[in-house]
């Protein structure tokens, strides 16, 4: 400013310019509360009137919920009222494979890692009954990231082994929900595999798919580094560090890889409910080999187009859809890639060739066209 | 008629099979109580220093067993799984015993007695003129270690306890000698959880259904707010299981021992 100000002429050009400015702020300005004092709704701030309150349709009947093991989705909802639907969920303490030839003792919703997926619809009343197997060491509860009220449901479910519990709550948001364990202390039963999703389904329906899948991720601690054989105890020191042995998808290194890899057919659709578990690590999901065409980040409702890598945070969720427009094998990764590699966050899709596509698929993408010996002129001076 | 004349030939069957001490493997283990000396305990939810401070008392060395409850049930059959007032406990009541009077298979005498509500546990320590542990106590009692009094910050002894936790299974394994802490109680963490005099007063507020009062901090913040040592898993698990329970509960990993006061 200084050096701009030695010449008397230019001191003048930027006294001008900044006339100019002023000029324009202040027209603005007066524009601006001409705008406001009109009261018109469109003035862009938070209120606590902007948040209607949520309509509680009446209930007609009732059903249970069928409820589905990773990767399966219970079939969307046909329904267009909303009804009482009773969710019967049953908690276990079970010792199973989280890679070949290691062995956790989980504690599970449903027998599985992630827990049994959920879906409801808008304005439903969910009658829950939880269930603690007899065998259980510790009591358990739920606390579903859907539910208006304390705890999520977690204070009114607490059931210790040999006993079962009931609450009901309304599905008033439409979304993709985490539920999970939230006994003392909460973050052991969470790293030992209690968490799950819960779909509401908005009252108008999600639009029509070729496959839904369900893909949770979450991070283990084990007394042993990682691939060490046998039964692993939980290690809390590692927890607390936040230093994970194990990122899977599904409960396990082999959750969806080899036979267990997902299967589409070229040119079909495929809508994914993505969840992460925690207990400590943010997801960075990523399909290795496509671009999803609509993501609902963090499970609201509110979708972003064409997203190579998407952040799911820990208790959070997404889902992403997208058509698998060429034949191959697609690979899902936590793009923090060493989790990839030497942790277990890897999963697999594999997309069937189908010959009518064939064609279409090879001028999306051409696939290897050469690969042969070249010699470059180029000088690298170290 | 049909269900009751199955009831009277499984009575039949049962009544004859060792309710007591015969053809038990021969285990010598010397139950006498204990006299643990005064000290103090620093409740899990507590206002910083609020240590509680524990006079002498006395504790069974070993969880009751199955065949120890067997006896108390035959001086006293309103104990009895048969007639259990139900406002006393829950339908599981001695579950799996196959009759009143016999608690299973000469393997099954000395296991831990388990599926016994707080109601029955403290009816069995009155009958021997004794009564359940505070939970102060309890918790006194169990932080020592085989080498130390109090080895509550001790990071080895509580991973320790946390694995244990993880490896117990049910039926709850039958007592032994072995390993004793420092003041030579047993199986205070590798058999089942134990019942305490107050378990409801000290999470619970109006009634012991409802989570009210202190209840509620185990929920709150992941139950951190207000824990006085968050490292201390096994505490969590122990007042979030106490937490979950009422009077007439009763499960396959819960059974008691009896303390006495030292006049």
């Amino acid at each position: 400013m200084k050096a701009l100000l030695t010449s008397p002429r230019t001191a003048w050009i930027v006294v001008g310019v900044m006339a100019a400015i002023l000029v324009v702020a202040v027209t603005t300005l007066q524009a601006r509360s001409a705008t406001a004092s009109a009261g018109t709704a469109a003035v862009n701030h938070i209120s606590t009137n902007t948040i209607p309150m949520a309509e509680l349709p009446s209930i007609r009947g009732e059903e249970m919920a069928v409820l589905t093991a990773p990767p399966h989705v219970p079939a969307p909802i046909t329904r267009n009222y909303a009804t009482k639907v009773k969710v019967e969920l049953e908690m276990f303490e079970k010792t199973m494979e989280i890679a070949p030839g290691v062995e956790y003792n989980f504690w599970t919703f449903g027998g599985t890692v992630p827990g049994s997926f959920i879906r409801v619809r808008e304005g439903d009343l969910v009658e829950f009954t939880l269930r603690n197997h007899h065998s259980s060491t510790v009591p358990h509860n739920i606390d579903l990231h859907a539910v208006t009220g304390p705890g999520g449901g977690a204070e009114a479910s607490l059931v210790v082994p040999g006993h079962e519990g009931v609450f009901s709550f309304r599905a008033t948001k439409p979304g993709l929900y985490v539920y999970h364990c939230a006994t003392a202390p909460v973050a052991l039963h969470v790293a030992n595999g209690m968490y799950g999703l819960i779909l509401v389904e908005p009252k108008e329906g999600l639009p029509e798919v070729d496959h839904e899948f369900y893909v949770m991720q979450s991070d283990f601690y084990t007394e042993g580094a990682h691939g060490e054989q046998g039964f692993q105890p939980f290690s809390m020191e590692k927890a607390i560090a936040e230093q994970a042995d194990y990122v899977v998808f599904n409960g396990s290194t082999t959750a969806l890889t080899g036979d267990n890899a997902l299967k589409v057919r070229q040119g079909e659709t495929v809508r994914m409910y993505l969840g992460n578990g925690g207990p400590n690590l943010m997801s960075n999901f990523h399909i290795i080999g496509a671009v999803l065409d609509n993501v609902y980040l963090e499970g609201g409702t509110v979708a972003q187009n064409n997203v190579q890598t998407t952040l799911i945070p820990a208790g959070g969720s997404a889902i992403a859809e997208f058509r698998a427009d060429v034949a191959g094998d697609l690979i899902l990764v936590d793009h923090a890639i060493f989790r990839a590699f030497h942790k277990g966050a890897i999963g697999m899709m594999h997309v069937e060739e189908v010959p009518e596509l064939a064609e279409r698929g090879r001028q999306i993408f051409s696939g290897p066209q050469a690969n042969r010996p070249y010699t470059s002129s180029a000088v690298i001076e170290d | 008629m049909l269900r009751s004349a199955a009831l009277v030939l499984a009575l039949a069957l049962c009544l004859p099979l060792p309710a007591s001490g015969s053809g038990v493997a021969a285990v010598s283990l010397d139950t006498a109580m204990v006299r643990v000396p005064a000290g103090s305990h620093l409740p899990l939810y507590a206002n910083a220093g609020a240590r509680i401070a524990v006079p002498a008392f006395e504790i069974d060395p070993f969880p009751v067993t199955r065949r120890d409850f067997a006896a108390f049930v035959r001086e006293s059959p309103q104990w009895r799984r048969s007639r259990i007032n139900p406002a006393f406990a829950g339908a599981r009541y001695l579950d799996g015993w196959r009759g009143d009077l016999s608690f299973g298979t000469p393997h099954d005498a000395l296991r831990p007695v388990t599926q016994v509500s707080w109601f029955a546990a403290r009816a069995y320590c009155a009958a021997a003129g004794k009564r359940l542990p505070t939970t102060a106590e309890w918790e006194y009692v169990a932080a020592a270690s085989e080498a130390e009094t109090d080895a509550s910050r001790n990071g080895r002894f509580i991973a320790d306890v946390l694995r244990t936790y993880g490896a117990r299974r049910t039926p709850v394994a039958p007592i032994d000698g072995a390993a004793p802490n420092r003041f030579g109680v047993h199986h205070l963490h590798d058999r089942s959880w134990e019942w305490v005099s107050d378990f409801n007063s000290v999470l619970m507020g109006d009634d012991s259904r409802g989570a009210s009062g202190h209840d509620r901090r185990l929920y709150c913040a992941a139950g951190s707010i207000g824990a006085t040592d968050p490292g201390n898993y096994p505490a969590f698990l122990r007042y979030g299981f106490r937490a979950g329970l009422e009077g007439r509960t009763t499960a396959d990993n819960l059974g008691f021992r009896c303390a006495r006061s030292i006049p």
